[in-house]
């Protein structure tokens, strides 16, 4: 496969450390003036507006109201079609389309397919399970669960040249500096 | 979401001097500590044992019948129902913490949902074991369920004991998806902080390959709250749903329009109460005095006696009511509340639920972790003793003097319940010495985002 895409660098990419979560904002902030677009942020916690400066889009909230519309539309669906066609019941003379007896569980499907869909979604686009992330090569990225804020720059990114961005990095004072291996 | 909320106050709701490190390694260190305390074993075996004491009677109770137990005619609802309405009510107090006070960004939340929400997913779990041995031939619960089965039958959706079926399994599917979503920051960092291969492998397995960037975060943070922004028409929903199994029934004592609210109000009630039975012991043991604070516990009474009214105001409306009507049986089932064989029952609730919890007026009887223990003691046998008045007492006496009897629990009444109160703590021990118990990553966001430097602010 390498020799089809020798183009391809080496590593991931570059790991900037800090210990303070304004250092990442800014170092954030500080690469994409910079031109850079392939950038992620890794934090012990969310960061609010962190996203925001690195242009990043987030979709959880449509898929969860698809979600929710499919789970009433379904739920009322199957009552309909229970009550109305395969297994009409005569419960104590009311009508066979008891509309108000069926919002109960239509809105307890709506609640589950709504639900479902936030949680799975959320982990399908942000491309989990991985069990495998370069980043996790760097040994000191443990620390990124608990009190450590890292800054990396991507390889894929159009504007990236190891020695320049390595200097680029530097300029942003980390704690330390480290490449990423693939 | 808690970071933002919290600036304005942060020392009332976390000790002074922790940081990012030191309340990791705190709450990490419970969970991957060698030295498992001699206590945490103590406590495994007595609430083992009451598992035992519980799978005894589900055996018998399977195989043998629910013949067993005391239900009879005219009381065919007795321990297995108010037991579940006991356990799903306990329930929602974890999702009112982890759902609704995240919603109206009520900061003092953060270090007492995770323990909450798996106290509703033991509380379900317990729950559920009643309604499904309650169907006599539990191996075809399935029944219940919108399956194709081979005899071309169907669900009657106009029934509330379908509807509780779909509300309580979606609450149960709901909260342990919740829980799950909640965990997973938290497992990666205990994945990262293991020293063990095999606890690292587990750890890392369940945390999905959780890596704390900034785009999953930004996506976690917009799951959880829909997910929060769900919960909340659930849970109430939940006991709404189950308080309509009884108000659209004609018994008098059953069929009256209080009933949803009233539910909701007392699971709040009972589910706090829970909550402070669990979390004051734990508090006291791993020392988290720091991050489960006195501002916690003032709050926590504070909700119980608010709930605690409104579920007074709930008698009082009953007997109002029930005057108000000119029904004789109506009349006559306050009556006989008040003066009947059961009467002793009654007293002991309003007791347990009324007199006792005024005590939580007081500032100093909030702050202090025994009397508040007490009331919690007393406020979880009140809201069993509500149930109990509630089905055995309006069935026992209805509108014909000659259908009129008495309901008596047998020992395998009690062998379950018992049984599920071990379950409940059993699972409970469990949890808090494999799972972190305090959300790790939303206390992280009550401490300073990094060291203090001179010049800049700490946040």
């Amino acid at each position: 496969m390498s020799h089809q895409q020798s183009a391809e660098p080496a590593i991931y990419g570059l790991m900037a450390e800090f210990d303070h979560a304004d250092d990442l904002v800014a170092a954030a902030k500080a690469a994409k003036d910079g031109g850079y677009d392939a950038v992620e942020g890794y934090s012990p916690m969310p960061i609010h507006g962190l996203s925001d400066v690195l242009g990043q889009k987030n979709q959880v909230a449509m898929f969860t109201l698809g979600g929710a519309i499919t789970g009433l539309l379904v739920g009322f669906g199957l009552e309909y079609w229970v009550n109305m066609i395969e297994y009409p019941m005569n419960i104590a003379g009311k009508p066979d389309f008891s509309w108000p007896a069926f919002v109960v569980p239509a809105y307890e499907t709506t609640i589950l397919f709504g639900a479902l869909t936030a949680a799975l979604g959320m982990l399908v686009m942000n491309g989990l399970p991985s069990p495998y992330h370069p980043v996790f090569n760097v040994p000191a990225f443990e620390n990124a669960s608990r009190n450590r804020f890292f800054l990396v720059i991507e390889s894929k990114d159009p504007r990236f040249d190891l020695e320049k961005t390595k200097s680029f990095l530097q300029g942003l004072h980390p704690l330390s500096l480290a490449e990423v291996p693939h | 979401m808690s970071n933002k909320t919290t600036d304005s106050e942060p020392a009332a709701l976390i000790g002074p001097g922790h940081s990012l490190a030191s309340v990791t390694d705190k709450i990490a260190d419970m969970v991957l500590t060698k030295r498992t305390p001699l206590g945490w074993w103590f406590a495994l075996m007595v609430t083992g044992t009451f598992v035992g004491i519980l799978g005894f009677t589900i055996v018998n109770v399977f195989f043998r019948g629910i013949g067993l137990w005391g239900p009879n005619n005219p009381v065919g609802w007795g321990f297995d129902i108010i037991n579940f309405v006991w356990w799903i009510g306990i329930g929602h107090a974890g999702t009112l913490i982890s759902a609704i006070l995240l919603l109206l960004r009520q900061g003092w939340r953060t270090s007492i949902n995770r323990a909450a929400e798996a106290m509703t997913i033991f509380a379900v779990m317990c729950a559920g074991m009643y309604p499904l041995m309650h169907t006599g031939r539990p191996w075809l619960a399935f029944w219940m369920l919108p399956l194709p089965n081979s005899m071309g039958m169907w669900q009657n959706f106009r029934s509330p004991l379908i509807w509780d079926v779909f509300a309580v399994s979606t609450y149960a599917t709901v909260s342990l998806v919740f829980w799950y979503v909640g965990l997973i920051p938290d497992l990666a960092t205990l994945r990262d902080r293991a020293k063990n291969i095999w606890v690292k492998r587990a750890y890392g397995s369940l945390a999905l390959g959780w890596r704390g960037a900034a785009s999953h975060w930004d996506r976690y943070e917009m799951a959880s709250l829909l997910l929060a922004g769900i919960s909340t028409p659930l849970v109430v929903s939940v006991h709404t749903v189950v308080s309509f199994d009884f108000a659209a029934g004609i018994i008098p004592g059953w069929h009256t329009t209080i009933f949803p609210p009233y539910f909701v109000a007392g699971a709040i009630f009972a589910g706090f109460a829970m909550v402070l039975t669990l979390m004051l012991p734990i508090r006291a043991w791993y020392r988290l005095e720091d991050f489960i604070t006195e501002r916690h516990l003032q709050n926590m009474g504070k909700v119980m006696l608010a709930t605690g009214l409104i579920v007074a105001y709930g008698y009082a409306i009953e007997a109002f009511t029930a005057w108000y009507s000119g029904s004789p049986y109506e009349s006559y089932m306050i009556t006989n509340r008040l003066s009947g064989p059961y009467k002793y029952e009654y007293w002991a609730l309003m007791l347990c639920n009324i007199l006792i919890p005024q005590i939580l007026w007081s500032k100093k009887a909030r702050s202090n972790v025994w009397i508040l223990f007490g009331v919690s003691m007393a406020i979880n046998v009140g809201m069993w003793l509500e149930r109990f008045v509630i089905i055995v007492m309006s069935l026992h006496r209805d509108f014909l003097p000659s259908s009129w009897g008495m309901y008596h629990p047998t020992r395998y009444d009690w062998g379950m319940f018992l049984g599920t109160i071990g379950f409940f703590t059993f699972a409970f021990t469990l949890f808090i010495r494999f799972l972190p118990a305090i959300a790790m990553f939303e206390m992280r966001g009550l401490v300073p985002r990094g060291p203090a430097r001179p010049g800049k602010s700490a946040h």
